[in-house]
């Protein structure tokens, strides 16, 4: 008698389990990419003649080693920090030749004159936690997009966009040169009425 | 009716596995292109701190990395507990930053020479002091463009 072939297995609906996974793996890595602050340090040379800048430009912001915040020499929250600083940045107290035309703040002159003259000075301690540093860092970039997103909506209302969205699809390598020049042209009108003037001083070992 | 004889063995007609070399093949290309390799192993503990106002990195060629943090748990022994500095894939003291950031410097491709970035990943946790060391030494080589790397989070994840 013949004996009968074991059938075989099917192995057709592999492919659909490879696919399967592939699918799976698709929608679910996320192609690392790293993100973060990006700061400019400034030069080793010392300035000879350091430019006279008024006390009431200067927003002073101090983290000592107890991650404690001090903003122009008062205690004070991290989460009222992002709205002090634009109030800061925003106010243009200035008259004739200093004075700011889009500035929307409260014209105050104990503050700064205008956005080109505002210096934020950040000064932490060595026992300082980083991850503070970064959170005051964070609100302090916080500060000015929020100034530059309000200045974009105004001028280029067509673009449907806000500064920080315009900045990102700036720096999209999938952007088209076009775009680009059209992008790059604005967000520099932009950068240019709110200028990062952010200045870190040396940390201080005793504080 | 020859032409619709049916099959007498009973026997599943056998399906072609012919295309499944191809599909392990796309899998694998996959994940090559999408696999990003870890140059250094880390020997520092690097939990990042949280940040939203963040922007993107350049591309991986025009950065230079450096690590900071505790040592990880397996060197603590070693190494104690207080933040070190992790170039490549060694701790380094503080006055050896500045040589090696010119030394990856010069491993570039010239065009990229005066484009790099430095990130700095360090774990939440370190103390102010040591960064601010080591940014002054990339003053000193005329490093200046920085990143703080972080993790995209909102800030208030910094404070528990």
């Amino acid at each position: 008698m013949a004996r009968r072939k074991s059938p075989e297995v099917n192995a057709g609906s592999m492919a659909d389990i490879a696919f399967l996974l592939l699918i799976f793996f698709l929608v679910t890595t996320t192609i690392e990419t790293d993100s973060g602050i990006n700061r400019k340090l400034p030069p080793m040379e010392d300035q000879i003649d350091p430019p006279i800048i008024r006390q009431k430009n200067i927003f002073t912001v101090v983290v000592n080693k107890n991650n404690q915040l001090l903003v122009e020499e008062e205690l004070t929250d991290i989460k009222d920090l992002r709205n002090l600083a634009v109030d800061f940045l925003d106010n243009g107290g200035g008259s004739g030749e200093e004075a700011c035309d889009y500035c929307q703040g409260n014209r105050d002159p104990r503050s700064s004159d205008n956005p080109d003259k505002a210096i934020i000075s950040l000064k932490n301690d060595r026992e300082t936690e980083y991850k503070v540093y970064i959170a005051v860092q964070n609100e302090l970039v916080a500060a000015y997009n929020v100034l530059r997103n309000r200045e974009f909506a105004r001028l280029y209302p067509n673009e449907a966009l806000t500064y920080v969205e315009a900045d990102l699809r700036y720096s999209d390598p999938r952007t088209s040169p076009d775009d680009k020049s059209s992008l790059k042209e604005k967000l520099d009108v932009i950068k240019a009425l709110y200028p990062q003037k952010l200045s870190e001083a040396e940390p201080s070992k005793v504080n | 009716m020859a032409k619709f004889k049916k099959n007498k063995s009973g026997d599943l007609p056998a399906i072609s596995t012919a295309s499944l070399p191809d599909i392990v093949f796309m899998l694998l290309f996959f994940f090559m292109v999408a696999t990003v390799m870890r140059d250094s192993t880390l020997m520092v503990q690097n939990t990042l701190p949280a940040a939203d106002q963040v922007q993107k990195l350049d591309k991986k060629d025009r950065v230079i990395y450096i690590y900071a943090g505790k040592p990880s748990s397996r060197y603590i022994e070693t190494y104690g507990t207080s933040a070190k500095i992790q170039l490549n894939d060694k701790f380094g003291t503080v006055e050896e930053v500045g040589a090696f950031v010119l030394a990856e410097r010069a491993a570039k491709r010239q065009e990229l020479q005066n484009v790099l970035t430095t990130a700095l990943k360090v774990d939440s946790d370190t103390k102010m002091g040591i960064i601010s060391d080591i940014k002054q030494e990339l003053r000193k080589v005329n490093a200046l463009k920085l990143n703080y790397t972080t993790r995209v989070g909102d800030y208030t994840q910094n404070f528990n």
